[in-house]
C-alpha cells in the first residue's frame, strides 16, 4: 500500500502539529466515504434481513387487498382507496403486491445488477485500459478506437432492443447485458491515469532495476491507481443502475418479483401519480435515491483519497 | 483558411458508419444468442395473433426476414435493410410503416433533446462559471453542491417528484402529452402557449441532471485558466476584474465545454427517452414504450435505429464545426 503511507504523510505535512495521527488522517477514513459504504451495505443487507420481516409472496400480484393505503395515512386520504387493514405497514399498490416488501425484495436485486454489471465493465476497462495505456502504440490506436465507438452508441437504444427479444434474464443475464455498455468509460478513464503514472519516477526506477512489463503493471501501477479504479468502479454502479432502472421504468427486464425499475413502471402504467396513490411511486424514489446518494458520496470520498490536494476543503 | 483536412473528415465519418455498424449488429446479434430467434418470435406474434394479424404481412415478414435462409443472409438483409431505411410495418398497427410512426414522434424528441441539452448547457456553465471565479460572492458558490446532488440521479426520477408536485398538488402545469387536447395545431398562440406549459417539467427534469456536469467542466476549466500568465498580465494591466473575467477567463475555458456538447447529445437522447414515458410525452420514448407494451418489434428496432443514428449523425455534425470553434484542435492526430 504505497500510496496509502504516502498520503498519509502528505496530509501529516499539511497539519504538523496535529499530535498523534492514527485514524483521523487515514484518507481511506472519511466521512462521505464512509456514509456512503455504510448505507449501500445497510441496503444491500436487506436480502438476508427482509425473510425475516416478510414473505417473499406478499411481493407477487394479487398477494393482498388492491390499492390500500399505509398503516399512518390519514383516514380521509382513503378516499376511493382501501383502508389499512394491518400488516401492510406501507401499504399495497394497485396489483396487489405489499409495497414494503416489494422494496425489501427489489433493492438488493437492484443493487446486485448494479454491482455485478460494473465490476465485469470495471475488469474489462481495467484489462484494456491498462495494455492501451502502456504499450501505447497501434495498441492503444485500436483500442482507443472501438472505445471511442462504444461511447458514441446509445447504450439505450440497443439495450432496449435486446431487452425487448431476451426476457428471461435473470440477475446474471442482465448484468452482463449491462455490462456490454459499462466498459468504455472506465477504459477510458483507466488508460489516462495509466499513461501518467506512467511517466512518474517509480516506474522509471522499476524499468532500470529490469523489471517485466506485466510486473510493472500489476505490482507497481495496480496499487497507485486503486483509488482511482475504486471511484470508476462508483461512478459505473451507478450508470449501470441508472440504466437498468430506466430499462425497467421502460418495461423492459420483467421479472416475476418486483425490482425498483419494474415498481415505477407499474405504478405509471398504473397512473398512481395521477391517482394520489404517493406510496406506490414514492418507495421506489426514495429507495433510488438512497442508492444514488450513497454511491456519490463513495465517488467523491474516494476522489479525496486520490487527489491530496482536495483534502482539507470541507 | 481551410481548417478541415481530408483526413479529419474521413476519420470523423468513419467512425460515424463504425458506430452506426456496431449497433447495429448488437442488436442483430445478442437476441440471437438465445434459445428463440427473434424472427420466429416476430412470425408467432403475427401468427398468434389470428383473425388480427393480416396473412399478408406474414408472408411479407417470413420473407422480409428470410427465415430459412442462412444467419449470414439474414443479417446481410437486415444491415441493407437499415442502410435504405425499409424499417417494414408496424406489427400492432398494420398498415402504418415503422417510418411514418417514427416519423410522427421524432420532431418532439429532438425538440426537448436539443432545448434541454443547450439550456443545460448555458445555465451549467454559467453556475461553473460563478463557482470557478475566485471573486464571485461566497454565498453563490453554494450552488454548486446541490447541482451535483441532481446530477447524480436518473432524470425520469425527477420527473416523477417534478409532476407529483406542480401537477398534482399545485394544479400548476398539465400532466401529460405536449398539448391539450382544445388547441389548434398550428403558429397560433394558444398551440404554442400550450406546447411550451407542457414542455416545462420534461425539459427541467432533464436539464437539472445535466447541469451539474456543465457546470463541473466550466468550473475546472476557469480554475486552471485563472492561473495562466495571460490572466495575470491583464489584471497586471489594471483591466477590471469583470473585464478579466469575460475576455480572459470565460473565453478560453468555455472551448472545451463546447466540445463535449457531441457527447452530453448522446446522454441526453438517453435520459430523454425515459422521461419522455413519464409524462407521456409523445417523443420516440413514449412510441417506445408503447411498442414495448405492444410487443411491436419492427417499431422497437425503428425508433432504436433512428436514436442511435440521430445521435451518431449529430455527433459528426460537431465535430466539424470544433476546428472552426477552437484553432487549437489539432487535425493531423487523431
Amino acid at each position: 500500500m504505497v500510496v496509502m503511507t504516502s498520503l498519509v504523510e502528505s496530509s501529516a505535512e499539511q497539519q504538523p502539529d496535529a499530535a498523534g495521527r492514527g485514524r483521523r488522517d487515514n484518507p481511506w477514513l472519511n466521512p462521505m466515504l464512509l456514509s456512503g459504504l455504510g448505507v449501500l451495505a445497510l441496503l444491500f443487507v436487506t436480502k438476508w434481513i427482509a425473510p425475516l420481516f416478510v414473505a417473499k409472496k406478499e411481493a407477487l400480484i394479487g398477494a393482498a387487498a388492491n390499492n390500500m393505503v399505509p398503516a399512518w395515512a390519514d383516514p380521509s386520504v382513503t378516499h376511493g382507496f382501501v383502508a389499512n387493514t394491518g400488516g401492510h405497514p406501507l401499504g399495497t399498490d394497485g396489483q396487489g403486491r405489499d409495497m414494503l416488501a416489494s422494496m425489501l425484495i427489489g433493492i438488493p436485486q437492484t443493487l446486485e445488477v448494479g454491482l455485478l454489471g460494473a465490476g465485469i465493465g470495471v475488469a474489462v476497462g481495467i484489462v484494456l485500459g491498462f495494455t492501451a495505456g502502456f504499450f501505447g502504440g497501434w495498441i492503444d490506436a485500436v483500442i482507443g478506437t472501438v472505445t471511442d465507438v462504444g461511447i458514441a452508441i446509445p447504450g439505450l437504444a440497443v439495450l432496449v432492443v435486446i431487452a425487448s427479444y431476451v426476457t428471461d434474464l435473470g440477475v446474471v443475464g442482465l448484468s452482463l447485458i449491462m455490462a456490454l455498455f459499462a466498459w468504455p468509460i472506465p477504459t477510458r478513464v483507466l488508460r489516462g491515469q495509466v499513461l501518467s503514472m506512467r511517466e512518474r519516477g517509480y516506474v522509471a526506477l522499476a524499468r532500470l532495476s529490469g523489471a517485466s512489463s506485466p510486473s510493472i503493471m500489476f505490482r507497481e501501477i495496480l496499487p497507485n491507481m486503486l483509488p482511482y479504479i475504486a471511484a470508476t468502479f462508483a461512478q459505473t454502479v451507478s450508470g449501470v443502475i441508472l440504466a437498468v432502472t430506466g430499462l425497467e421504468a421502460l418495461g423492459l427486464a420483467p421479472s416475476r418479483y418486483p425490482t425498483l425499475g419494474s415498481t415505477i413502471s407499474d405504478a405509471l402504467q398504473g397512473s398512481a401519480i395521477f391517482r394520489g396513490m404517493w406510496w406506490w411511486w414514492g418507495p421506489p424514489v426514495i429507495a433510488l435515491l438512497g442508492i444514488f446518494l450513497a454511491l456519490l458520496g463513495v465517488t467523491l470520498g474516494l476522489d479525496r483519497v486520490a487527489n491530496p490536494r482536495l483534502r482539507g476543503k470541507a | 483558411m481551410s481548417r478541415l483536412t481530408r483526413r479529419y473528415v474521413l476519420g470523423r465519418a468513419a467512425r460515424l458508419v463504425l458506430t452506426v455498424w456496431l449497433g447495429l449488429t448488437l442488436m442483430f446479434i445478442i437476441p440471437r444468442l438465445g434459445r428463440s430467434s427473434p424472427a420466429d418470435a416476430i412470425i408467432a406474434k403475427l401468427a398468434a395473433g389470428g383473425g388480427a394479424a393480416d396473412p399478408s404481412l406474414v408472408n411479407a415478414y417470413e420473407k422480409r426476414l428470410g427465415l430459412h435462409e442462412s444467419l449470414w443472409h439474414q443479417y446481410l438483409d437486415y444491415l441493407w435493410n437499415a442502410i435504405r431505411f425499409d424499417q417494414g410495418y408496424s406489427l400492432s398497427e398494420f398498415p402504418a410503416t415503422v417510418n411514418s410512426i417514427v416519423l410522427e414522434a421524432l420532431p418532439w424528441t429532438f425538440g426537448l433533446v436539443i432545448s434541454a441539452t443547450l439550456i443545460s448547457f448555458v445555465m451549467g456553465t454559467l453556475i461553473g462559471a460563478i463557482m470557478g471565479w475566485p471573486k464571485s460572492p461566497r454565498a453563490l458558490r453554494r450552488i454548486l453542491p446541490i447541482t451535483l446532488l441532481f446530477s447524480s440521479l436518473p432524470a425520469f426520477m425527477i420527473g416523477i417528484v417534478l409532476l407529483f408536485l406542480f401537477a398534482q398538488q399545485w394544479h400548476l402545469l398539465p400532466f401529460s402529452g405536449a398539448y391539450s387536447a382544445d388547441v389548434v395545431p398550428g403558429p397560433n398562440l394558444p398551440f404554442v402557449s400550450s406546447v411550451v406549459s407542457h414542455a416545462i417539467l420534461p425539459l427541467l427534469s432533464v436539464v437539472l441532471v445535466q447541469m451539474g456536469a456543465w457546470a463541473m467542466g466550466m468550473r475546472g476549466m476557469l480554475i486552471t485558466t485563472t492561473s495562466e500568465d495571460y490572466v495575470m498580465l491583464a489584471e497586471a494591466k489594471g483591466l477590471r476584474p469583470h473585464s478579466v473575467f469575460l475576455h480572459y477567463g470565460i473565453r478560453t475555458a468555455i472551448l472545451p465545454q463546447v466540445t463535449s456538447l457531441g457527447l452530453a447529445l448522446g446522454t441526453a437522447a438517453g435520459g430523454v427517452v425515459v422521461v419522455e414515458t413519464v409524462f407521456a410525452y409523445p417523443g420516440l420514448g413514449n412510441l417506445l414504450y408503447q411498442a414495448i407494451l405492444a410487443n411491436d418489434y419492427t417499431v422497437i428496432e425503428g425508433v432504436a435505429f433512428f436514436l442511435i443514428l440521430g445521435v451518431s449523425v449529430s455527433t459528426f455534425l460537431l465535430d466539424l464545426v470544433y476546428p472552426f470553434l477552437d484553432p487549437r484542435i489539432d487535425m493531423r492526430g487523431r
